[in-house]
């Protein structure tokens, strides 16, 4: 089955392309493993050429322009030369112009592009959408479309990735449009996974040692992540065959409750690429971090808070169990490369990681492969629905709304059709979202 | 890539007009070293091949004809305009481009605004209308004009008016060049707040220029270039007072001025010209600074004045760079915004700066500066790889900061002073069309401006509380 991949915006067109290129040069020696990824993510040609499943949309011409280049360049794959739609003049940051102007305006070719792409898979698994959240194409248009495709595929999984903004310096109305995007694709969405420029950046200078970080450092530990979560493995289920699609039971596995639709990923280890082959892990130790990454919060190994204990059933009764405590509704464990079948997970089937009303078995999945991962002898990623969103989407929402209180940039919003009345939706259906993900 | 076209009006804003042209083609000059006509030049300028006799535009990736500057040029006497027709930039305008009288305004808003407004009105639109027929994706008008004349304070603004009906959907920024005290137009007050009222609800940005923080920056430098401190040696073709490099050659009065407005200029469009890797759209200025319509005069200031002829410390420079943009003697209208309040603020940078560069210098310039409540993170960057000629980086930063409200003041007190004898006013009532009530709606508006400034000045320094949030019921 085939993952067909809309690349919108700047942020959603250079993440894209970095995220094609590591899941197709983790060659893997396995071919069966090679062929599932193929399968998945790219159309082979009778020549045995790769083009990426991927439509790239952007309301101007740049950057579709040097990803396009780029993936040409890496001689591995490339983008269909008819696969994408540019215009000449970007959404200006503004959400209002992406979705009541842009996406309108270019629906059809935009289908038509995705339905050329749905029709070269033999069998659709799902969409998926990757995009910022802050700026206005991918924001504004990548919204529309993404309630476009819904509209059109009823049934297929649709799966968002989002980039989160950083806190400060390059779009000052980035909390408008970024609860105007989020309160609009939690209704769509089978489910939001997200990066946050943020954390992500500080991996770059802490545990790969980057001075000059630019944005494509960012996007290569992105792709990372998601490839490690995308590429082909074997659920409980599959009886050594590489489970046929991977949003389907991601959203499965993740995503049971309406309310609860936001994944972020943790991944161990993450190292300069030139340390990785003097390193060697041990699966016990690898997963004892990993646990304590998550319970503590920390998208890091390094600086964890090793206070942070789950509650015992005394303290079950919320108050009580420490602030920094980080409740999962669910988990997904991905173990890739060596002796993945030796290694104990017990502690994450831990019912005290978890709220009351899932049981441990429900609330964990665990996937494995033996194949090695983007050259680490050994990766564990765990992609969790749980509070670890909590905080950043609660500080936006205030942010946002302490801007909407004085009426501030509305007027830039209005200009293009949404009205007040639909930011106060926005920002009741959020509320929504942190009350729910806070009372777990 | 997107076009824009200058529409300059009267004597200054064709003169600051002709300075952002020549330092527009030195800037280039400089970069395009293969001759070919690319997408950054295609943005300021059209490509003509004077052969064909349509004088039809050649495309993209062609070498370099003729270049034409996408501008329209109004003026109601023939001087200026004359001598450019005579100069060393006559090929760059086309006399379709063009549009004189010879009698001038006399330094009257109304003849300008009324009486030219209405008899030169559809040549107007008909030569803005070639202008964006010449784009192939128009996104914004740059008016230039003084405040305190009579062509480019009174047609200007008809101008402005025009282009938002004709073009509601194209950026209207508007570079203002507000008189000095012992400003030799008595009227000027008049013209000025006349003019405000037109610029407050037709304009999405506005640039406020005020003439004595010019005279100000070109007399610091030129104090400077002639004995400053030992080792501080001043680079005299590096200053942003030096058209040095350009196509015109004798420097005229004014020009010193006006080169500091033509790189205002430049650097506001750089990222629009040139790539990098933060760019900053030209329509992302009035989404990220212009938080109330009203309020959308944005404080420019321009770093660094001037290039050191030693060159050492350079990352202390850099960051000296960033710490000037926010003093008095660096902002383009004599206003201290570091002890205002800020409601938003860009910086526009260029040359060889990271963003890890701009991260630093926010985190450490942010304490020192007043946010308003609502924006304590209102901050919008952008990254233009190019330099300035002559530099290795420079900063513009436009500031949204209520430091705009004494200059306003200032210019409502020379006007009630004017008013309240009601000196020269017959002059502006004898203009058929012109009313009283268009004075005391200028000055009402004006009013009513600086009391929104004045009331978000009184939240300054106190601790508002956060919005209650919405409850949910559950
Ligand atoms: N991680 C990452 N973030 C990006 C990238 N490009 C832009 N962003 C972020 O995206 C936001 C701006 O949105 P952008 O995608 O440029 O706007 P759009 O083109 O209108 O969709 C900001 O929060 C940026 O930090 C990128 O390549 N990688
Ligand atoms: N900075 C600058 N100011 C000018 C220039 N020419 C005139 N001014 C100022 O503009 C005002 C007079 O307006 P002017 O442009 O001459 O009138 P107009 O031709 O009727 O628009 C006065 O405040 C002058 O000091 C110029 O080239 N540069
Ligand atoms: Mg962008
Ligand atoms: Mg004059």
């Amino acid at each position: 089955m085939s993952v067909v991949t809309v690349q919108l915006g700047q942020c959603g067109n250079q993440v894209g392309q970095e995220l094609f290129d590591v899941l197709c040069s983790d060659e893997g020696h396995r071919t069966t493993y090679r062929a599932a990824s193929c399968e998945r993510f790219f159309h082979q040609n009778t020549h045995g050429d790769l083009r990426a499943r991927a439509v790239l949309i952007d309301m101007e011409p740049k950057v579709i322009n040097q990803s396009m280049t780029k993936a040409a360049k890496s001689g591995r794959w490339r983008y269909g030369d008819t696969s994408y739609f540019s215009q000449k003049q970007g959404s200006g940051n503004n959400w209002a112009n992406g979705y009541c102007v842009h996406g309108p305006r270019h629906r059809e070719v935009v289908e038509e592009l995705v339905r050329r792409e749905v029709e070269c898979c033999d069998r659709l698994a799902g969409l998926m959408a990757m995009m910022s959240v802050a700026g206005g194409t991918g924001s504004g248009v990548g919204t529309y479309v993404t309630q476009c495709l819904r509209d059109i595929y009823p049934k297929a999984f649709i799966l968002n990735h989002l980039t989160w903004p950083y806190g400060t310096g390059e779009v000052i109305v980035q909390n408008y449009n970024s609860v105007l995007t989020l309160a609009h694709l939690y209704q769509l969405s089978d489910a939001i996974l997200v990066h946050e420029n943020d954390t992500v950046h500080r991996i770059c200078s802490q545990l790969l040692n980057i001075k000059h970080i630019s944005f494509s450092d960012v996007n290569r530990v992105i792709a990372h992540q998601l490839g490690s979560v995308l590429q082909p493995a074997l659920t409980a289920d599959s009886y050594g065959v590489y489970s046929r699609n991977p949003l389907g039971e991601m959203v499965s596995a993740l995503a049971c409750h309406p309310e609860y639709k936001l994944l972020s990923v943790f991944t161990i280890p993450q190292m300069p690429s030139s340390s990785i082959a003097y390193s060697t892990f041990s699966w016990p130790g690898l997963l004892k971090h990993l646990r304590q990454m998550l319970i503590s919060n920390s998208k890091m190994e390094e600086g964890i808070d090793w206070q942070v204990h789950p509650p015992t059933s005394s303290e079950k009764t919320r108050s009580l169990t420490g602030a920094n405590f980080n409740t999962s509704v669910a988990n997904l464990l991905i173990l890739r490369g060596k002796d993945v079948y030796s290694a104990e997970t017990g502690g994450f089937e831990d019912p005290a990681l978890y709220t009351s009303w899932l049981s441990s078995a429900e609330a964990f999945n665990l996937w494995k492969s033996p194949v090695l991962f983007n050259k680490y002898e050994k990766s564990a990623t765990l992609v969790s629905n749980s509070q670890a969103l909590l905080r950043p989407l609660d500080n936006m929402v205030g942010k946002a709304w302490n801007m909407f209180a004085s009426r501030a940039y509305i007027h830039q919003y209005i200009k293009f059709g949404i009205s007040e009345e639909d930011f106060l939706d926005s920002f009741t259906s959020l509320e929504q979202v942190i009350s729910s993900y806070s009372q777990m | 890539m997107t076009q824009s076209v200058v529409v300059q009006v009267g004597q200054c804003g064709n003169q600051v007009g002709c300075r952002f042209w020549d330092l527009a083609l030195r800037e280039h000059a400089h970069v395009n070293k293969k001759g070919l006509y690319d997408e950054a030049l295609s943005s300021f300028f059209r490509n003509v091949d004077s052969r064909k006799s349509d004088g039809r535009a050649c495309g993209i990736g062609g070498r370099i004809q003729h270049l034409k500057a996408r501008a329209v040029l109004v003026d109601m006497e023939e001087g200026v305009v004359k001598e450019i027709l005579q100069g060393p930039l006559r090929e760059v305008f086309d006399s379709t481009q063009l549009l004189t009288d010879v009698s001038g305004s006399g330094n009257n808003w109304a003849v300008g605004y009324v009486t030219y407004g209405s008899a030169y009105r559809e040549q107007i639109v008909d030569k803005l209308r070639k202008a964006a027929e010449h784009c192939d994706c128009l996104q914004c008008f740059f008016l230039i004009h003084s405040m305190g004349g009579g062509t480019g304070s009174g047609l200007g603004t008809r101008v402005l008016n025009l282009l938002e009906e004709e073009f509601p959907e194209v950026c209207r920024i508007v570079t203002s060049i507000y008189p000095s005290a012992e400003d030799d137009v008595i009227t000027s007050p008049y013209n000025s707040v006349l003019a405000m009222k037109e610029l407050t609800e037709h304009a999405d940005c506005v640039l406020p220029v005020e003439n004595q923080s010019l005279v100000d920056i070109v007399n610091k430098i030129k104090h400077m270039s002639h004995g400053g401190k030992p080792g501080s040696t001043i680079k005299t073709n590096c200053t942003v007072i030096s058209g040095q490099g350009g196509l015109t050659g004798a420097e005229k009065p004014f020009d010193a001025m006006n080169n500091i407005v033509a790189n205002l200029l430049l650097n506001m469009t750089s990222s629009a010209r040139f790539d990098g890797s933060l760019n900053m759209d030209l329509n992302e200025i009035a989404m990220n600074l212009v938080p109330f319509p009203r309020l959308h005069y944005l404080v420019p200031s321009l770093t660094p004045l001037y290039t050191l002829a030693d060159v050492s410390v350079p990352t202390r420079r850099l960051d000296q760079m960033f710490s000037d943009a926010f003093s008095k003697d660096h902002q383009l209208i004599r206003a201290d915004p570091k002890h205002s309040l800020y409601l938003a603020c860009a910086l526009m940078v260029r040359g060889q700066v990271q963003v890890s560069d701009l991260r630093r210098n926010i985190e450490r310039l942010k304490p020192s500066l007043p946010f308003v409540s609502w924006n304590q993170e209102g901050w919008k960057t952008g990254l233009c790889s190019v330099p300035p000629v002559g530099h290795s980086h420079s900063l513009l930063a436009l500031a949204n900061n209520t430091c705009v409200k004494p200059t306003f003041m200032e210019l409502r007190e020379r006007f009630t002073k004017l008013y309240k004898k009601k000196a020269h006013l017959h002059h502006y009532l004898h203009v058929e069309g012109m009313e009283q009530s268009c004075f005391s709606e200028a000055i009402s508006s004006l009013s009513s401006l600086i009391e929104e400034y004045h009331s978000l000045d009184a939240t300054k320094g106190k601790l508002m509380p956060d919005a209650p949030r919405l409850s949910i019921a559950r």
